[in-house]
């Protein structure tokens, strides 16, 4: 198999993590532990005082972790590093920084850049570029169909065989079902599942928000939330027809979850992700026609929220995704309808959901962390764990802290966060990647 | 902090008021030889126009006039705006200038709420995309109330093209705050989903039309249309132009202008006196004058000061 993931060198971790409150979900750990790292990886795991220190280099560092939270950390199957062709908004270097003071170890790209990630050289440049400046492991998808044109595949297997992780024209719809039908067949030769951003541009039209109450008040031209559910219908069932593997980005609305369920039900091999602030917040924070909240899909109803949340809870809904997408300030000091889709997510997605939902006693932390860290699973990537032997991705957070996102400004590049000024406990304070400590709080990254 | 006129959203019945009660003497300086008062003498208005506009303009700058206040007017063609300077640059040259207010129409929706962002001026919204256009609502409310006083308990029918129209979403919210009730009717491709949020009822037949008190004209917005929302502007005046043939006896009939005769409205109800058009037209002058003033000289700050 290919190399899919890619990151700059970095030194193995040798650290003691004593008495955190580790949580695993999926390895069954819920309690005070202590955490020896070596060389990279778990080398122990035990009570509270009783790993040593021993084993490791004199200068190897020993930290008290009474009181805070130690994960997996996460995975982000959805952000947009902007490069090649618009470093302006962000880079692999700033980008991959950015998810490391979230407390991500892998995150995956998409391939809506200039030019498109549609060719073998794009693709190699890119990997070559993250080998040597991406902070933590970073993995690509490439684009399904030439440009994004809708119109001619890209050469999938090629791009497979160079590493893509799968395939999306990710900012678009593949609108014409004749053209993914071909793409889904192909799989079957180039493997790599098929994500999609689901809309049908006739019933968007010129829409820059939901179409609802909040539309109708505000004159601006909305997007109706059959834009997104009848195309997670229609593309369900090719993948049954096909038996393809297929995934929904970013869902945004109650029918789209229906839709999902009904066909993961009947047997399709499907799949959805939903993003922090799908989850958090709705069109009523688009009344003010802050530009931050303008995101293609766009925030939708109440219900639509709910929704979401319940198809996270009940695992439709499969993984968090943040979809962050950085843009210039100039960009975003535009008038609503002529600004940009997109909101910046990696440094606040974990303190969103925790603030909005765990803290209420919507949705348990376990499930939460279980569904920051699944997100790369669905494109054959190793699910982050805390156990012995295991590479170190580790994440470990205060969860009585708390912090005013955009304060001291953003790691990102952009400052375009839909959160931005609001206060969440929930502070990052060491993040470990593939063996390596990546992000430290209060530290100025190593650049 | 500087206040502003953004929406109707920002203002309370008390509010419309007052300014509706000093636009009425300032409709009485207007009847008057010397039409000028001194209240913003030395201070100056810049308006700002994005958009084609021959009443709205030509209004802002006779009000501001009016008040001796010194006008620069900037369209967007012509000017810089042409060679492709962003709205915040815009504003941030004009703010050198030291404007007192800055009267934006633009074509895009929170465009003027944008704008109070990055200026230290009043900002005054003389319509931003379909959002909303408020100095147009306050006028119909004072040419209306100067033909028929209060308008509580009226019934205020608003027809046509709801969906590309920032008048009706001005109007509906004023009209409401002032005690009307209004119901929206049009074409069921020119009106929003869910616009009974806004508190008002939606037909999209005339059925019932009889009910209504006064029945506010839009105009059908080809320019705003990207596609076609009606299969022909004939079926649409068959089935929705105001004429004399769909009026009773006692109805009055207002249209924010301009007019497409024959379309959304017969030429003979426009010139007959059931039409309140000319008198809000007329309106215009006085009601502006007020709303600069309100934010200029008599903000309720400064009444506290004082």
């Amino acid at each position: 198999m290919p190399q899919k993931l890619f990151r700059r060198p970095a030194p193995a971790a040798d650290l003691l993590i004593k008495n955190a409150h580790v949580l695993d979900p999926r390895a069954g750990i819920d309690g005070q532990h202590d955490v020896l790292v070596r060389g990279g990886k778990i080398a122990e795991l035990g009570a509270p005082g009783s790993v040593s220190a021993e084993s490791l280099p004199p200068t190897a560092p020993t930290m008290d972790a009474t009181g805070k939270h130690l994960f997996p950390a996460f995975v982000d199957p959805h952000v947009h590093l902007r490069s090649p062709g618009q470093e302006y908004k962000e880079n692999l270097e700033t980008g991959t920084s950015s998810a490391a003071a979230g407390g991500f170890c892998q995150v995956i790209a998409m391939p809506n850049t200039s030019p498109v990630i549609d060719a073998v050289t794009v693709l190699r440049s890119l990997t070559t570029v993250a080998s040597q400046q991406a902070h933590v492991p970073t993995g690509f998808l490439a684009s399904i169909t030439v440009g994004l044109q809708g119109s001619d595949l890209s050469p999938m297997a090629a791009l497979a065989d160079a590493g893509a992780l799968g395939f999306t024209d990710d900012g678009k719809p593949v609108t014409s079902a004749g053209m993914l039908r071909k793409a889904l067949q192909y799989q079957r030769l180039a493997g790599g599942v098929i994500a999609l951003h689901e809309e049908d541009p006739a019933l968007s039209g010129a829409g820059v928000m939901h179409e609802g109450a909040v539309s109708a008040r505000l004159g601006v031209t909305g997007i109706p939330s059959i834009s997104e559910s009848t195309m997670v219908a229609r593309d369900s069932a090719l993948a049954k027809f096909e038996d393809a593997r297929m995934h929904f980005q970013h869902l945004s609305c109650v029918e789209s979850v229906q839709a999902l369920a009904y066909w993961r039900e009947a047997g399709a091999r499907v799949s959805g992700e939903a993003t922090p602030h799908h989850l958090t917040l709705t069109h009523e924070d688009v009344r003010s026609l802050d530009t931050r909240m303008k995101m293609n899909p766009p925030l939708r109803t109440e219900s639509d929220r709910q929704a979401l949340i319940e198809g996270l809870r009940s695992g439709v809904i499969e993984c968090i995704a943040t979809d962050h997408a950085p843009h210039a300030r100039y960009e975003k000091e535009m008038p609503f309808e002529q600004a940009p889709m997109g909101t910046t997510g990696l440094e606040t997605a974990f303190a969103a959901v925790y603030n909005e939902l765990v803290k209420p006693g919507v949705l348990p932390l376990g499930l939460v962390v279980e569904r920051m860290t699944t997100g790369g699973a669905l494109y054959g990537l190793q699910i982050p764990t805390i156990a012995v032997d295991a590479e170190a991705n580790l994440v470990l957070v205060d969860l009585e802290a708390s912090w005013t996102v955009g304060e001291h400004g953003y790691v990102s590049r952009s400052e375009n966060c839909c959160f931005h000024g609001r206060t969440f406990a929930g502070v990052v304070l060491t993040t470990i990647a593939a063996g390596s400590v990546v992000y430290e709080h209060g530290k100025e990254l190593d650049r | 902090m500087t206040s502003h006129l953004i929406s109707i959203e920002d203002l309370d019945r008390a509010a419309i008021e007052r300014i509706l009660l000093r636009a009425q003497s300032f409709a009485e300086v207007s009847g008057r030889e010397i039409k000028k008062v001194p209240a913003l003498r030395g201070r100056t208005v810049v308006n700002l126009f994005y958009e084609a506009s021959t009443r709205t303009s030509s209004s802002f700058e006779l009000a501001a006039t009016r008040l001796s206040a010194d006008v620069i007017n900037i369209r967007a063609s012509g000017s810089s705006i042409e060679k492709g300077e962003s709205l915040r640059d815009t504003v941030q040259t004009l703010t050198a200038y030291e404007p007192a207010a800055i009267v934006i129409r633009s074509p895009y929706a929170g465009a003027a709420a944008q704008v109070a962002q990055w200026t230290d001026a009043a900002v005054v919204n003389a319509g931003d995309g379909k959002h909303e256009h408020p100095t147009q609502a306050l006028l119909d409310v004072f040419a209306l109330q100067s033909r028929v006083g209060r308008l509580d308990g009226l019934k205020i029918w608003i027809v046509g093209d709801v969906l590309h129209s920032r008048v009706a979403r001005s109007d509906i919210s004023a009209f409401q705050k002032m005690g009307a009730k209004v119901t929206v009717a049009g074409p069921p491709t020119l009106l929003p989903r869910e616009i009974e949020a806004l508190g008002c009822s939606a037909s999209p037949t005339l059925d019932g039309l009889t009910e209504a008190d006064v029945i506010y004209v839009l105009r059908m917005q080809h320019e705003r249309m990207q596609e076609a929302f009606v299969p022909s502007l004939g079926e649409y005046a068959a089935r929705y132009q105001i004429n004399h043939e769909r009026l009773r006896p006692g109805q009055l009939v207002m249209h924010p202008g301009p007019v497409n005769r024959g379309v959304e409205i017969s030429a003979d109800v426009i010139d007959s006196e059931i039409s309140l058009i000319g008198e809000q037209v007329k309106a215009g002058v006085a009601v502006r004058m007020a709303v600069l003033y309100e934010l200029l000289v008599g903000t309720t700050t400064l009444a506290a000061v004082a």
